[in-house]
């Protein structure tokens, strides 16, 4: 007589999750992971499409070269854009934590403030922030100054600065400090998700802290400093991974990549470009994340 | 017993003199509190306002230096050129299609793949997990010549070029690589729905699903029948912010659809160049480019008016925090 073998329920569900993800498998094989290895293939070939098929002759890293040593403007403007991003990241941290905290009390008109806060997630898009370039009709009847970033321009702080300089202050602080005036347009629209997750990090934190805190007699400075501060320190991480990731996904150095690519039909030294990009916001990642880790709360 | 009535009257006598200050204190605070607030919302709305006033207005009204806010002579006409020149009719009507069908595709896929994380324990799910996580942060341009040489000449596992001895079928141009990438929870930003979901399962009481178990239901029968239906709220968020987002896209629009793709995102960068048929007055042209943003953002910005709510607390409610 046949011993039939019964798969224990835990078993079973082994296999069936297996099931439940191997639609992603699926694509991840075929979408993700066949397509890098072959764009490692491609960066370090020469690559020509024709309608009936594609053909790559291997020349080794000339392409590497090409994009490092020759080519006019692929270092500038990843550099640059490299700047940009250590320049914002903090200041989109920080001035998120800033509306979530005030966000986070109670007031009149909280939940219309939040649905604003938030809506430029909503209504920003590759083109439009293209287009947006600070309002051709303000700039035509000459309201404001133009800024070279193309960042919105009625929030010229040409004032500002030279309040600020004549007051003395030294002259690198005054353009650190009235490039993040200009920027802060750009910072408000990119905020709009971390302030959310700052702000249900800051509802999560139980009031029986703060309670406890203010019978031990410490001020509002130092309950946020000790308490409000550490508690949402893995949430800070969160979004700082998740800003620097926003800030690379659609800037200058992209478009020129796709440029390269679909305009100048320069395939291989496309993907010899893309791949220095990639390694470069991978080491940044890990370089940001191992810093900023060192210091995170973590509950027991 | 007279140390301690003398202590709690001078305590409050004491209280009694900072309460004043107190209240100043929290005044000045509320004062500066909605100074900073309205001083963010004026921020993000400036630009929405002035995109509206400066559609509505009229040619003579960009020269009028008067005109700061209310144009004198309103006009639809911005509008209507917008209207033309988008191919607003056809566009909307494939952007639509376009973001609702790959919304649906994606929330249903990724509801399925964030449970088998989260409750289906196999070998190698922790690996597999932090691959998900890696389709977040990899920039799409890295594989964005492989993606389209594939969807260029699509064939699966070389069964096209067995039969027929060509290459592949090309499907660029056609809804079907945002079909296929969002099936196989692999669209834009689908790692980190995934994510959403399995936090979200992972938080459930796993006394339901035993149940289910106890009553003879498959693993398969119990997801659909019980967990689908509570994760309702995340699958209306994931859809929220999947069919925003896909509206929104360029670059996948470009990347598939090519130089002709008749959806509003790649129409509006369009827009430019097509305005130099109507006319090439610089004024003019910000006016019709203002008409024509507004043309394709009022369709999202009804649908936040409307679910603001679950855009918002959905994030929060997702589980990924707490």
């Amino acid at each position: 007589m046949k011993k039939k073998r019964y798969f224990s329920l835990e078993k079973k569900k082994s296999l069936t999750g297996i099931v439940f993800v191997s639609p992603w498998i699926i694509g991840f094989v075929s979408l993700l992971l066949s397509p890098l290895l072959q764009s490692i293939q491609f960066s370090m070939s020469e690559l020509n499409v024709t309608d009936t098929g594609f053909t790559t002759i291997f020349i080794g890293l000339k392409n590497f070269r090409q994009s490092l040593a020759v080519d006019a403007n692929f270092n500038r403007l990843l550099v640059n854009e490299i700047k940009n991003m250590l320049l914002n990241v903090p200041l989109i941290t920080f001035f998120s934590l800033f509306a979530a905290t005030l966000l986070s009390q109670e007031f009149k008109g909280r939940m219309l403030a939040r649905a604003i806060f938030f809506l430029p997630v909503v209504l920003t898009s590759g083109v439009i922030s293209y287009l947006d370039n600070g309002n051709y009709m303000l700039q035509l009847l000459g309201m404001a100054g133009s800024d070279a970033e193309a960042n919105f321009s009625a929030f010229s702080s040409l004032d500002l600065e030279a309040l600020l300089l004549q007051g003395g202050m030294p002259p690198s602080i005054v353009a650190y400090l009235t490039g993040a005036v200009d920027r802060i347009y750009q910072i408000v629209t990119s905020s709009g998700i971390q302030i959310i997750i700052f702000l249900a990090a800051l509802q999560s934190i139980s009031p029986s802290l703060y309670e406890a805190a203010r019978i031990e007699g410490s001020t509002e400075y130092e309950m946020f400093w000790e308490i409000t501060f550490p508690m949402i320190s893995p949430y800070i991480l969160i979004n700082t991974i998740y800003t620097i990731i926003d800030s690379f996904y659609n800037n200058n150095v992209t478009s020129y990549i796709q440029d390269m690519a679909f305009n100048n039909f320069k395939f291989g030294v496309s993907s010899a470009m893309s791949w220095i990009y990639f390694l470069a916001i991978a080491v940044i990642l890990i370089v940001v994340t191992g810093i900023i880790s060192k210091r995170v709360f973590y509950q027991e | 017993m007279n140390f301690v009535t003398n202590t709690i009257s001078s305590a409050s006598r004491w209280n009694a003199r900072k309460q004043p200050l107190n209240r100043l204190g929290s005044i000045l605070w509320k004062i500066v509190r909605a100074v900073l607030v309205l001083g963010i919302c004026y921020i993000v709305l400036y630009p929405l306002i002035a995109k509206v006033s400066s559609a509505f207005m009229g040619r003579q009204d960009v020269f009028d230096a008067s005109v700061v806010w209310v144009p004198r002579n309103a006009t639809l006409q911005n509008f209507k050129d917008a209207y033309y020149l988008l191919g607003y009719k056809q566009a909307f009507f494939n952007s639509l299609m376009l973001s609702i069908s790959s919304a649906v595709l994606q929330a249903l896929s990724c509801a399925l793949v964030g449970y088998g994380f989260a409750r289906l324990k196999f070998k190698g799910s922790n690996i597999l997990f932090s691959l998900v996580i890696f389709t977040i942060v990899i920039p799409p341009q890295t594989i964005m010549i492989p993606t389209y040489l594939h969807y260029r000449f699509f064939d699966v596992l070389g069964i096209y070029k067995l039969f027929t001895g060509k290459e592949g079928i090309d499907i660029l141009g056609t809804l079907w690589p945002f079909l296929l990438s969002s099936v196989t929870g692999m669209g834009i930003k689908a790692g980190l729905y995934i994510f959403i979901f399995r936090q979200f399962f992972r938080g459930f009481p796993k006394e339901l699903e035993e149940a289910a178990y106890v009553d003879g239901m498959g693993v398969f029968g119990t997801f659909v029948r019980i967990m689908l239906p509570n994760a309702l709220t995340v699958m209306v968020t994931v859809f929220l912010f999947a069919f925003v987002w896909q509206w929104n896209d360029s670059y996948y629009a470009n990347l598939y659809l090519g130089g002709s793709a008749r959806v509003l995102s790649a129409q509006l960068a369009y827009l430019p160049g097509n305005i130099t048929r109507i006319t090439r007055d610089p004024s003019y042209t910000s006016l019709i480019i203002n008409a024509g943003m507004l043309l394709v953002i009022v369709p999202v910005f009804l649908l936040y008016l409307f679910a603001q709510r679950y855009f918002v607390e959905g994030i929060e409610r997702t589980g990924i925090v707490g």
